[in-house]
Protein backbone atom coordinates (compact mmCIF):
# COMPACT_ATOMS: atom_id res chain seq x y z
CA UNK A 1 0.00 0.00 0.00
CA UNK A 2 1.19 3.44 -0.96
CA UNK A 3 1.57 5.65 1.80
CA UNK A 4 -0.44 9.03 1.05
CA UNK A 5 0.32 12.59 3.13
CA UNK A 6 -2.81 12.64 5.62
CA UNK A 7 -4.31 16.21 6.69
CA UNK A 8 -6.43 15.74 9.96
CA UNK A 9 -7.74 19.59 11.17
CA UNK A 10 -8.82 18.18 14.73
CA UNK A 11 -4.71 16.94 15.24
CA UNK A 12 -2.74 19.61 16.20
CA UNK A 13 1.09 19.37 17.51
CA UNK A 14 3.09 22.47 18.44
CA UNK A 15 2.49 24.86 15.82
CA UNK A 16 5.77 26.62 16.08
CA UNK A 17 7.45 23.17 15.69
CA UNK A 18 4.57 22.08 12.64
CA UNK A 19 5.61 25.39 11.05
CA UNK A 20 9.34 24.91 11.13
CA UNK A 21 8.90 21.64 9.65
CA UNK A 22 6.46 22.89 7.09
CA UNK A 23 9.41 25.78 6.15
CA UNK A 24 12.18 22.96 5.55
CA UNK A 25 9.36 21.13 2.88
CA UNK A 26 9.21 24.32 1.21
CA UNK A 27 12.89 25.33 1.41
CA UNK A 28 12.77 26.05 -2.80
CA UNK A 29 9.53 28.43 -2.06
CA UNK A 30 11.99 30.01 -0.12
CA UNK A 31 14.59 30.52 -2.88
CA UNK A 32 12.89 30.90 -5.85
CA UNK A 33 11.08 33.76 -3.82
CA UNK A 34 14.19 35.58 -2.92
CA UNK A 35 15.16 35.02 -6.11
CA UNK A 36 11.91 36.75 -7.57
CA UNK A 37 13.05 39.65 -5.12
CA UNK A 38 16.26 40.08 -6.13
CA UNK A 39 15.70 39.48 -10.32
CA UNK A 40 12.77 41.70 -10.32
CA UNK A 41 13.89 45.08 -8.80
CA UNK A 42 16.39 45.25 -11.35
CA UNK A 43 14.69 43.76 -14.08
CA UNK A 44 14.54 46.70 -16.27
CA UNK A 45 17.21 48.91 -15.15
CA UNK A 46 20.18 49.25 -17.56
CA UNK A 47 22.61 48.73 -14.48
CA UNK A 48 20.79 45.68 -13.20
CA UNK A 49 22.69 44.03 -10.32
CA UNK A 50 25.16 46.72 -10.04
CA UNK A 51 22.84 48.95 -8.48
CA UNK A 52 23.02 46.10 -5.15
CA UNK A 53 26.28 48.16 -4.64
CA UNK A 54 25.80 51.17 -5.92
CA UNK A 55 23.76 52.06 -3.54
CA UNK A 56 25.17 52.04 -0.56
CA UNK A 57 28.19 53.23 -2.13
CA UNK A 58 26.18 56.02 -3.13
CA UNK A 59 25.07 56.83 0.14
CA UNK A 60 28.71 56.43 1.70
CA UNK A 61 29.93 58.92 -0.05
CA UNK A 62 27.49 61.40 0.98
CA UNK A 63 27.22 60.72 4.30
CA UNK A 64 31.48 60.29 4.48
CA UNK A 65 31.70 63.74 2.36
CA UNK A 66 29.55 65.51 4.91
CA UNK A 67 31.17 63.78 7.81
CA UNK A 68 34.60 64.60 7.22
CA UNK A 69 34.18 67.80 5.64
CA UNK A 70 31.46 69.27 7.46
CA UNK A 71 32.08 68.08 11.03
CA UNK A 72 35.60 67.43 10.27
CA UNK A 73 35.83 63.98 11.00
CA UNK A 74 38.74 61.05 10.26
CA UNK A 75 38.71 60.18 6.15
CA UNK A 76 38.11 56.70 7.98
CA UNK A 77 35.09 57.65 9.50
CA UNK A 78 33.29 56.48 5.65
CA UNK A 79 34.02 52.72 7.14
CA UNK A 80 32.64 53.28 10.47
CA UNK A 81 29.58 54.58 8.73
CA UNK A 82 29.22 52.34 5.53
CA UNK A 83 29.95 49.16 8.45
CA UNK A 84 27.01 50.54 10.12
CA UNK A 85 24.49 51.52 7.58
CA UNK A 86 25.03 47.64 6.12
CA UNK A 87 23.34 46.39 8.93
CA UNK A 88 20.61 48.76 9.49
CA UNK A 89 19.36 48.65 5.74
CA UNK A 90 19.52 45.01 6.41
CA UNK A 91 17.32 45.67 9.30
CA UNK A 92 15.25 48.10 7.91
CA UNK A 93 14.21 46.50 4.56
CA UNK A 94 14.15 43.15 5.51
CA UNK A 95 11.74 43.78 8.63
CA UNK A 96 9.68 46.02 6.77
CA UNK A 97 9.16 43.38 4.00
CA UNK A 98 8.67 40.25 5.81
CA UNK A 99 5.26 42.69 6.93
CA UNK A 100 4.44 43.73 3.17
CA UNK A 101 5.27 40.41 1.75
CA UNK A 102 2.62 39.03 4.46
CA UNK A 103 0.35 41.23 3.00
CA UNK A 104 0.92 40.72 -0.96
CA UNK A 105 1.02 37.39 -0.49
CA UNK A 106 -2.52 37.87 1.23
CA UNK A 107 -3.78 36.61 -1.99
CA UNK A 108 -2.31 33.56 -2.70
CA UNK A 109 -2.74 32.57 1.26
CA UNK A 110 -6.75 32.69 0.44
CA UNK A 111 -5.80 29.96 -2.49
CA UNK A 112 -3.42 27.81 -1.51
CA UNK A 113 -1.50 26.46 1.36
CA UNK A 114 1.93 27.61 1.54
CA UNK A 115 3.91 27.77 5.43
CA UNK A 116 2.86 31.62 6.37
CA UNK A 117 6.65 32.30 7.40
CA UNK A 118 8.01 31.75 4.19
CA UNK A 119 7.19 35.25 3.66
CA UNK A 120 9.35 36.90 6.08
CA UNK A 121 12.26 34.06 5.79
CA UNK A 122 12.44 34.69 2.31
CA UNK A 123 13.10 38.78 3.05
CA UNK A 124 15.64 38.17 5.16
CA UNK A 125 17.68 35.76 2.47
CA UNK A 126 17.05 38.30 0.39
CA UNK A 127 18.31 40.39 2.86
CA UNK A 128 21.50 38.21 3.30
CA UNK A 129 22.29 38.13 -0.48
CA UNK A 130 21.99 42.08 -0.50
CA UNK A 131 24.10 42.68 2.29
CA UNK A 132 26.76 40.30 0.99
CA UNK A 133 26.61 42.38 -2.72
CA UNK A 134 27.24 45.53 -0.13
CA UNK A 135 30.44 44.28 1.13
CA UNK A 136 32.62 45.26 -2.26
CA UNK A 137 31.54 48.84 -2.44
CA UNK A 138 32.88 48.52 1.57
CA UNK A 139 35.96 47.00 0.77
CA UNK A 140 36.38 49.56 -2.07
CA UNK A 141 35.39 52.42 0.24
CA UNK A 142 38.13 51.04 2.62
CA UNK A 143 41.09 50.58 -0.09
CA UNK A 144 40.31 54.46 -0.68
CA UNK A 145 40.22 56.11 2.89
CA UNK A 146 42.79 53.21 3.75
CA UNK A 147 41.49 51.32 6.31
CA UNK A 148 43.03 48.31 6.08
CA UNK A 149 40.83 44.70 5.20
CA UNK A 150 42.02 42.33 7.51
CA UNK A 151 41.00 38.36 7.85
CA UNK A 152 38.89 39.42 10.58
CA UNK A 153 36.50 39.89 8.59
CA UNK A 154 36.06 36.30 8.06
CA UNK A 155 34.36 36.11 10.85
CA UNK A 156 31.06 38.12 9.75
CA UNK A 157 28.84 35.23 8.54
CA UNK A 158 28.34 34.93 12.53
CA UNK A 159 27.07 38.76 13.29
CA UNK A 160 25.50 38.74 10.18
CA UNK A 161 23.49 35.26 11.12
CA UNK A 162 22.67 36.96 14.36
CA UNK A 163 21.24 40.31 12.66
CA UNK A 164 19.26 37.90 10.93
CA UNK A 165 17.75 35.95 13.61
CA UNK A 166 17.03 39.16 15.43
CA UNK A 167 15.27 40.98 11.87
CA UNK A 168 13.44 37.39 11.58
CA UNK A 169 12.08 37.64 15.01
CA UNK A 170 11.26 41.01 14.79
CA UNK A 171 9.77 40.74 11.17
CA UNK A 172 7.65 38.07 12.39
CA UNK A 173 6.68 40.06 15.26
CA UNK A 174 5.46 43.00 12.83
CA UNK A 175 3.83 40.86 10.59
CA UNK A 176 1.34 38.90 13.40
CA UNK A 177 0.18 42.60 14.53
CA UNK A 178 0.03 44.17 10.69
CA UNK A 179 -2.82 41.23 10.09
CA UNK A 180 -4.85 42.60 12.76
CA UNK A 181 -3.97 46.90 12.33
CA UNK A 182 -2.50 47.21 8.54
CA UNK A 183 -1.70 50.70 10.40
CA UNK A 184 1.17 48.82 11.89
CA UNK A 185 2.81 49.24 8.66
CA UNK A 186 2.92 53.32 8.73
CA UNK A 187 3.78 53.44 12.02
CA UNK A 188 6.92 51.54 11.98
CA UNK A 189 7.94 53.86 8.97
CA UNK A 190 8.27 56.35 11.83
CA UNK A 191 9.34 54.37 14.29
CA UNK A 192 12.51 53.21 11.86
CA UNK A 193 13.63 56.77 11.66
CA UNK A 194 13.72 57.71 15.15
CA UNK A 195 15.53 54.14 16.07
CA UNK A 196 17.97 54.60 13.34
CA UNK A 197 18.93 57.80 15.10
CA UNK A 198 19.16 55.68 18.58
CA UNK A 199 21.73 53.27 16.82
CA UNK A 200 25.28 54.25 16.57
CA UNK A 201 25.20 53.93 13.00
CA UNK A 202 26.22 57.80 12.01
CA UNK A 203 27.75 58.25 14.98
CA UNK A 204 30.24 56.99 17.91
CA UNK A 205 28.71 56.26 21.03
CA UNK A 206 30.95 58.54 22.84
CA UNK A 207 29.97 61.70 20.91
CA UNK A 208 26.22 61.49 22.71
CA UNK A 209 26.32 63.33 25.82
CA UNK A 210 26.73 61.55 28.88
CA UNK A 211 23.63 61.33 30.26
CA UNK A 212 22.02 59.99 27.49
CA UNK A 213 24.62 56.99 26.97
CA UNK A 214 22.03 54.26 28.77
CA UNK A 215 19.35 54.99 26.02
CA UNK A 216 22.34 53.38 23.49
CA UNK A 217 22.20 50.78 25.99
CA UNK A 218 18.79 49.14 26.19
CA UNK A 219 18.85 48.96 22.26
CA UNK A 220 19.31 45.81 20.49
CA UNK A 221 20.73 46.98 17.55
CA UNK A 222 23.69 48.72 19.23
CA UNK A 223 24.95 45.22 20.33
CA UNK A 224 24.15 43.89 17.28
CA UNK A 225 25.83 46.28 15.37
CA UNK A 226 28.84 46.58 17.37
CA UNK A 227 29.68 42.75 16.21
CA UNK A 228 29.18 43.23 12.92
CA UNK A 229 31.45 46.19 12.85
CA UNK A 230 34.46 45.58 15.30
CA UNK A 231 35.87 42.75 12.41
CA UNK A 232 35.68 45.55 9.70
CA UNK A 233 36.49 48.87 11.27
CA UNK A 234 38.74 47.83 14.65
CA UNK A 235 40.18 44.92 12.40
CA UNK A 236 39.44 42.90 16.01
CA UNK A 237 37.51 39.52 17.06
CA UNK A 238 35.27 40.72 19.09
CA UNK A 239 35.13 39.01 22.95
CA UNK A 240 33.36 36.02 24.22
CA UNK A 241 30.69 37.93 26.11
CA UNK A 242 29.76 40.72 22.97
CA UNK A 243 29.11 37.48 21.16
CA UNK A 244 27.29 36.01 23.81
CA UNK A 245 25.02 39.50 24.43
CA UNK A 246 24.51 39.23 20.33
CA UNK A 247 23.32 35.95 20.80
CA UNK A 248 21.16 35.96 23.45
CA UNK A 249 19.13 39.15 21.55
CA UNK A 250 19.25 37.49 18.82
CA UNK A 251 17.96 33.83 19.80
CA UNK A 252 15.39 35.36 22.35
CA UNK A 253 13.60 37.41 19.60
CA UNK A 254 13.69 34.96 16.99
CA UNK A 255 12.01 32.51 19.52
CA UNK A 256 9.02 34.89 21.10
CA UNK A 257 8.59 35.92 16.78
CA UNK A 258 8.42 32.38 15.66
CA UNK A 259 6.67 31.11 18.43
CA UNK A 260 3.66 34.29 18.88
CA UNK A 261 3.44 34.42 14.93
CA UNK A 262 2.93 30.28 14.58
CA UNK A 263 0.29 30.39 17.18
CA UNK A 264 -1.62 32.64 15.46
CA UNK A 265 -0.88 31.77 11.60
CA UNK A 266 -4.11 29.61 11.37
CA UNK A 267 -5.81 33.11 11.77
CA UNK A 268 -4.45 34.43 8.93
CA UNK A 269 -6.69 33.38 6.08
CA UNK A 270 -9.39 34.36 8.08
CA UNK A 271 -8.32 37.96 8.15
CA UNK A 272 -6.35 38.83 5.47
CA UNK B 1 -17.15 1.68 7.41
CA UNK B 2 -18.52 1.59 3.90
CA UNK B 3 -19.27 4.82 2.09
CA UNK B 4 -20.82 4.64 -1.46
CA UNK B 5 -18.58 4.46 -4.63
CA UNK B 6 -18.16 6.30 -7.64
CA UNK B 7 -20.17 3.89 -9.11
CA UNK B 8 -22.77 3.70 -6.81
CA UNK B 9 -23.98 6.91 -6.78
CA UNK B 10 -26.18 6.90 -3.78
CA UNK B 11 -28.75 9.52 -3.62
CA UNK B 12 -29.26 10.87 -0.18
CA UNK B 13 -32.03 13.99 -0.07
CA UNK B 14 -31.34 15.77 2.65
CA UNK B 15 -27.63 14.64 3.90
CA UNK B 16 -28.03 12.44 7.03
CA UNK B 17 -24.99 10.40 7.24
CA UNK B 18 -24.25 9.44 9.61
CA UNK B 19 -20.42 9.55 10.04
CA UNK B 20 -18.43 6.43 12.38
CA UNK B 21 -16.37 6.57 15.41
CA UNK B 22 -14.87 9.88 14.86
CA UNK B 23 -12.15 8.82 17.46
CA UNK B 24 -10.65 6.95 15.06
CA UNK B 25 -8.12 9.41 14.13
CA UNK B 26 -6.76 7.39 10.75
CA UNK B 27 -8.48 7.25 7.21
CA UNK B 28 -8.54 3.85 7.73
CA UNK B 29 -11.09 3.14 5.03
CA UNK B 30 -8.73 3.18 1.54
CA UNK B 31 -11.91 4.05 -0.80
CA UNK B 32 -12.28 7.64 1.48
CA UNK B 33 -10.42 10.59 -0.05
CA UNK B 34 -12.10 13.58 2.11
CA UNK B 35 -14.19 13.46 4.89
CA UNK B 36 -16.08 16.45 6.36
CA UNK B 37 -17.28 16.58 10.06
CA UNK B 38 -20.03 18.61 11.54
CA UNK B 39 -17.76 21.77 9.84
CA UNK B 40 -18.64 25.01 10.83
CA UNK B 41 -16.35 27.67 9.44
CA UNK B 42 -17.05 31.15 11.40
CA UNK B 43 -15.55 34.45 10.11
CA UNK B 44 -15.58 36.86 13.04
CA UNK B 45 -15.69 40.69 11.97
CA UNK B 46 -15.73 43.65 14.43
CA UNK B 47 -18.92 45.03 14.03
CA UNK B 48 -18.19 48.43 13.35
CA UNK B 49 -15.20 50.10 11.99
CA UNK B 50 -12.60 51.32 15.32
CA UNK B 51 -10.27 54.50 13.81
CA UNK B 52 -7.18 53.74 15.98
CA UNK B 53 -5.28 51.40 17.88
CA UNK B 54 -5.27 53.46 20.75
CA UNK B 55 -9.45 53.34 20.27
CA UNK B 56 -9.10 49.30 20.14
CA UNK B 57 -6.75 48.88 23.07
CA UNK B 58 -9.28 50.83 25.19
CA UNK B 59 -12.10 48.90 24.00
CA UNK B 60 -10.82 45.75 24.40
CA UNK B 61 -9.45 46.67 27.74
CA UNK B 62 -13.02 47.27 28.69
CA UNK B 63 -14.15 44.28 26.78
CA UNK B 64 -16.90 46.56 24.34
CA UNK B 65 -15.30 44.97 21.34
CA UNK B 66 -18.50 43.74 19.15
CA UNK B 67 -18.15 41.31 16.72
CA UNK B 68 -20.72 40.40 13.95
CA UNK B 69 -20.17 36.53 13.59
CA UNK B 70 -20.52 34.94 10.15
CA UNK B 71 -21.10 31.65 9.48
CA UNK B 72 -20.15 30.49 5.93
CA UNK B 73 -19.96 26.90 6.79
CA UNK B 74 -22.42 25.14 9.09
CA UNK B 75 -22.95 21.73 10.44
CA UNK B 76 -21.37 20.63 7.13
CA UNK B 77 -21.10 16.55 6.97
CA UNK B 78 -20.06 15.13 3.52
CA UNK B 79 -17.51 12.19 2.40
CA UNK B 80 -16.23 12.22 -0.70
CA UNK B 81 -14.55 8.78 -2.29
CA UNK B 82 -11.38 7.95 -3.70
CA UNK B 83 -11.78 8.24 -7.11
CA UNK B 84 -14.96 10.58 -7.41
CA UNK B 85 -15.36 13.56 -9.16
CA UNK B 86 -17.92 16.07 -6.84
CA UNK B 87 -19.54 18.73 -8.76
CA UNK B 88 -20.23 21.58 -6.11
CA UNK B 89 -23.32 24.10 -7.20
CA UNK B 90 -25.24 26.91 -5.06
CA UNK B 91 -25.47 30.33 -5.67
CA UNK B 92 -22.31 32.89 -5.45
CA UNK B 93 -21.63 33.21 -1.26
CA UNK B 94 -22.83 29.85 -0.44
CA UNK B 95 -19.98 28.47 0.79
CA UNK B 96 -18.44 26.72 -1.93
CA UNK B 97 -15.19 28.60 -2.03
CA UNK B 98 -14.78 28.07 1.54
CA UNK B 99 -15.07 24.28 1.40
CA UNK B 100 -12.80 24.22 -1.05
CA UNK B 101 -10.18 26.21 0.93
CA UNK B 102 -10.25 23.87 3.81
CA UNK B 103 -9.86 20.70 1.50
CA UNK B 104 -6.77 22.94 0.14
CA UNK B 105 -5.88 23.78 3.72
CA UNK B 106 -5.48 27.02 3.69
CA UNK B 107 -8.34 27.40 6.44
CA UNK B 108 -8.96 25.44 9.61
CA UNK B 109 -12.33 25.20 10.42
CA UNK B 110 -13.67 26.97 13.56
CA UNK B 111 -15.67 23.79 14.24
CA UNK B 112 -15.46 20.23 13.25
CA UNK B 113 -13.10 18.28 11.47
CA UNK B 114 -11.64 17.82 8.16
CA UNK B 115 -9.98 14.92 7.03
CA UNK B 116 -7.72 14.89 3.49
CA UNK B 117 -6.04 11.64 2.20
CA UNK B 118 -3.63 12.62 -0.56
CA UNK B 119 -2.03 15.44 -2.09
CA UNK B 120 -4.65 18.25 -2.96
CA UNK B 121 -3.19 20.48 -6.22
CA UNK B 122 -5.75 23.91 -6.42
CA UNK B 123 -6.13 24.89 -9.85
CA UNK B 124 -4.76 28.31 -8.79
CA UNK B 125 -7.12 30.88 -10.86
CA UNK B 126 -5.60 33.00 -13.82
CA UNK B 127 -2.29 35.11 -12.57
CA UNK B 128 -2.56 34.25 -9.06
CA UNK B 129 1.36 32.92 -7.99
CA UNK B 130 2.64 34.83 -11.22
CA UNK B 131 5.27 37.62 -11.59
CA UNK B 132 4.64 39.60 -14.80
CA UNK B 133 8.33 40.89 -15.02
CA UNK B 134 9.41 37.51 -14.84
CA UNK B 135 9.79 35.46 -17.90
CA UNK B 136 7.71 32.15 -18.56
CA UNK B 137 10.40 29.95 -17.36
CA UNK B 138 11.18 31.90 -14.22
CA UNK B 139 8.13 31.73 -13.63
CA UNK B 140 7.22 27.77 -13.92
CA UNK B 141 9.94 27.23 -11.21
CA UNK B 142 8.11 30.27 -9.03
CA UNK B 143 4.82 28.46 -9.28
CA UNK B 144 6.49 24.96 -8.77
CA UNK B 145 7.84 25.99 -5.79
CA UNK B 146 4.54 27.49 -4.47
CA UNK B 147 3.20 24.31 -5.09
CA UNK B 148 5.73 22.48 -2.60
CA UNK B 149 7.69 21.12 -5.59
CA UNK B 150 11.88 20.97 -5.53
CA UNK B 151 13.95 22.32 -7.77
CA UNK B 152 15.15 19.07 -8.81
CA UNK B 153 11.55 18.12 -9.24
CA UNK B 154 10.96 21.33 -11.59
CA UNK B 155 13.88 20.39 -13.76
CA UNK B 156 12.37 17.05 -14.71
CA UNK B 157 8.88 18.80 -15.03
CA UNK B 158 10.27 21.73 -17.18
CA UNK B 159 10.29 19.78 -20.76
CA UNK B 160 6.85 18.51 -20.20
CA UNK B 161 5.39 21.63 -18.96
CA UNK B 162 5.84 23.82 -21.58
CA UNK B 163 5.13 21.20 -24.33
CA UNK B 164 1.90 20.70 -23.11
CA UNK B 165 1.35 24.58 -22.56
CA UNK B 166 2.89 24.98 -26.11
CA UNK B 167 5.13 28.17 -25.18
CA UNK B 168 8.52 26.95 -26.33
CA UNK B 169 8.60 30.20 -28.42
CA UNK B 170 7.59 32.78 -25.63
CA UNK B 171 9.52 30.52 -22.62
CA UNK B 172 12.31 33.56 -22.34
CA UNK B 173 9.77 36.75 -22.78
CA UNK B 174 8.92 38.08 -19.67
CA UNK B 175 4.70 37.14 -18.38
CA UNK B 176 3.67 40.79 -19.27
CA UNK B 177 3.56 40.18 -22.76
CA UNK B 178 1.69 36.88 -22.74
CA UNK B 179 -1.70 37.01 -23.85
CA UNK B 180 -4.68 36.23 -20.70
CA UNK B 181 -4.88 32.71 -22.52
CA UNK B 182 -1.34 32.15 -22.46
CA UNK B 183 -0.93 33.00 -18.79
CA UNK B 184 -4.12 30.44 -17.96
CA UNK B 185 -2.30 27.68 -20.64
CA UNK B 186 1.14 27.91 -18.26
CA UNK B 187 -0.62 27.76 -15.06
CA UNK B 188 -2.69 24.95 -16.06
CA UNK B 189 -0.18 23.13 -16.97
CA UNK B 190 2.37 24.01 -13.75
CA UNK B 191 -0.91 22.73 -11.46
CA UNK B 192 -1.63 19.56 -13.62
CA UNK B 193 1.83 17.97 -14.84
CA UNK B 194 1.77 15.23 -12.28
CA UNK B 195 -1.62 13.51 -11.06
CA UNK B 196 -2.01 15.23 -8.00
CA UNK B 197 -4.43 12.68 -6.08
CA UNK B 198 -7.02 15.50 -5.28
CA UNK B 199 -7.61 18.19 -7.79
CA UNK B 200 -9.63 21.12 -6.92
CA UNK B 201 -11.18 23.29 -10.00
CA UNK B 202 -12.98 26.35 -9.01
CA UNK B 203 -14.52 27.74 -12.49
CA UNK B 204 -11.27 28.40 -13.88
CA UNK B 205 -11.85 25.65 -17.21
CA UNK B 206 -13.11 28.69 -18.82
CA UNK B 207 -9.91 30.19 -19.80
CA UNK B 208 -7.92 30.02 -23.03
CA UNK B 209 -8.96 29.15 -26.59
CA UNK B 210 -11.51 26.56 -27.62
CA UNK B 211 -8.34 24.25 -28.61
CA UNK B 212 -6.84 24.93 -24.93
CA UNK B 213 -9.98 23.81 -23.02
CA UNK B 214 -10.46 20.50 -24.77
CA UNK B 215 -7.17 19.63 -23.66
CA UNK B 216 -7.38 20.86 -20.66
CA UNK B 217 -10.69 19.44 -20.22
CA UNK B 218 -9.22 16.20 -21.66
CA UNK B 219 -6.49 15.89 -18.80
CA UNK B 220 -8.95 16.26 -16.22
CA UNK B 221 -10.58 13.45 -17.95
CA UNK B 222 -7.35 11.69 -17.52
CA UNK B 223 -6.82 11.84 -14.27
CA UNK B 224 -10.68 10.61 -13.42
CA UNK B 225 -9.65 7.38 -15.31
CA UNK B 226 -6.64 7.38 -13.27
CA UNK B 227 -8.46 7.23 -10.03
CA UNK B 228 -8.16 10.75 -9.21
CA UNK B 229 -10.52 12.94 -6.80
CA UNK B 230 -12.18 15.89 -8.58
CA UNK B 231 -13.55 18.83 -6.45
CA UNK B 232 -15.35 20.85 -9.44
CA UNK B 233 -17.10 24.14 -8.91
CA UNK B 234 -19.32 25.59 -11.20
CA UNK B 235 -22.16 27.57 -12.54
CA UNK B 236 -22.49 25.75 -15.54
CA UNK B 237 -25.06 22.84 -15.11
CA UNK B 238 -24.40 20.79 -18.17
CA UNK B 239 -20.46 20.88 -17.36
CA UNK B 240 -21.36 19.39 -13.69
CA UNK B 241 -23.64 16.60 -14.79
CA UNK B 242 -21.27 15.73 -17.46
CA UNK B 243 -18.15 15.63 -15.40
CA UNK B 244 -19.77 14.49 -12.26
CA UNK B 245 -20.84 10.95 -10.41
CA UNK B 246 -22.34 12.96 -7.68
CA UNK B 247 -23.10 16.65 -7.22
CA UNK B 248 -23.81 18.89 -4.14
CA UNK B 249 -25.57 21.71 -3.38
CA UNK B 250 -24.78 24.52 -0.72
CA UNK B 251 -27.20 27.21 0.26
CA UNK B 252 -25.93 29.84 2.94
CA UNK B 253 -23.46 27.64 4.06
CA UNK B 254 -25.77 24.63 4.93
CA UNK B 255 -25.45 21.50 2.87
CA UNK B 256 -29.06 20.90 1.51
CA UNK B 257 -28.48 17.95 -0.98
CA UNK B 258 -25.84 15.61 -2.25
CA UNK B 259 -26.69 12.75 -4.95
CA UNK B 260 -26.89 12.42 -8.71
CA UNK B 261 -26.55 15.09 -10.24
CA UNK B 262 -29.24 15.81 -11.81
CA UNK B 263 -31.34 15.44 -9.16
CA UNK B 264 -29.21 17.57 -7.30
CA UNK B 265 -29.44 20.58 -10.39
CA UNK B 266 -33.48 20.24 -9.95
CA UNK B 267 -33.59 20.71 -6.65
CA UNK B 268 -31.29 23.62 -6.64
CA UNK B 269 -33.23 25.00 -9.74
CA UNK B 270 -36.79 24.44 -8.11
CA UNK B 271 -35.32 26.53 -4.79
CA UNK B 272 -34.44 29.40 -7.21
CA UNK B 273 -37.48 29.64 -9.07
Amino acid sequence: MESLPVYDSSRRGLPALEELRELLRYSNLVIQTARRNIVVRYKRSILGIAWTMLNPLGTTLILSFVFSRVFGGASSYAVYVLSGLLCWTFFAQTTSDSMHNLIWGGNLLKRIYVPRTVFAVSAILTGLINMAFSLVPLMVVMLITQVPIRPTMLILPIPALFLAMFALGVGLILSTIAIYFIDVTEMYTILLTAWFYLSPVIYRKEMLPQDYAWVVHLNPMYYLINLFRAPIFDGRIPALSEFVVAAAIALSTLVVGWVWFSSRADDFAYRI
Amino acid sequence: MTLPTASDSVVDIPVSQPLTDSSDTRVSNLMEAIRLENVGVCYRAPSERIPSIKEYTIRWLQGKIKHREFWALQDVNLSVAKGETLGLIGHNGAGKSTLLKLIARVLRPTTGRVLVLGNVAPLLEYGAGFHPELTGRENIYLNGALLGYSRKQMDEKFERIVDFAELWDFIDAPLRTYSSGMWARLGFAVATDVQPDILIVDEVLSVGDEAFQRKSADRMQEFRDRGATILLVSHNMSLIEEMCQRAAWLDHGRLMAVGKPDEVIRAYRQSQA
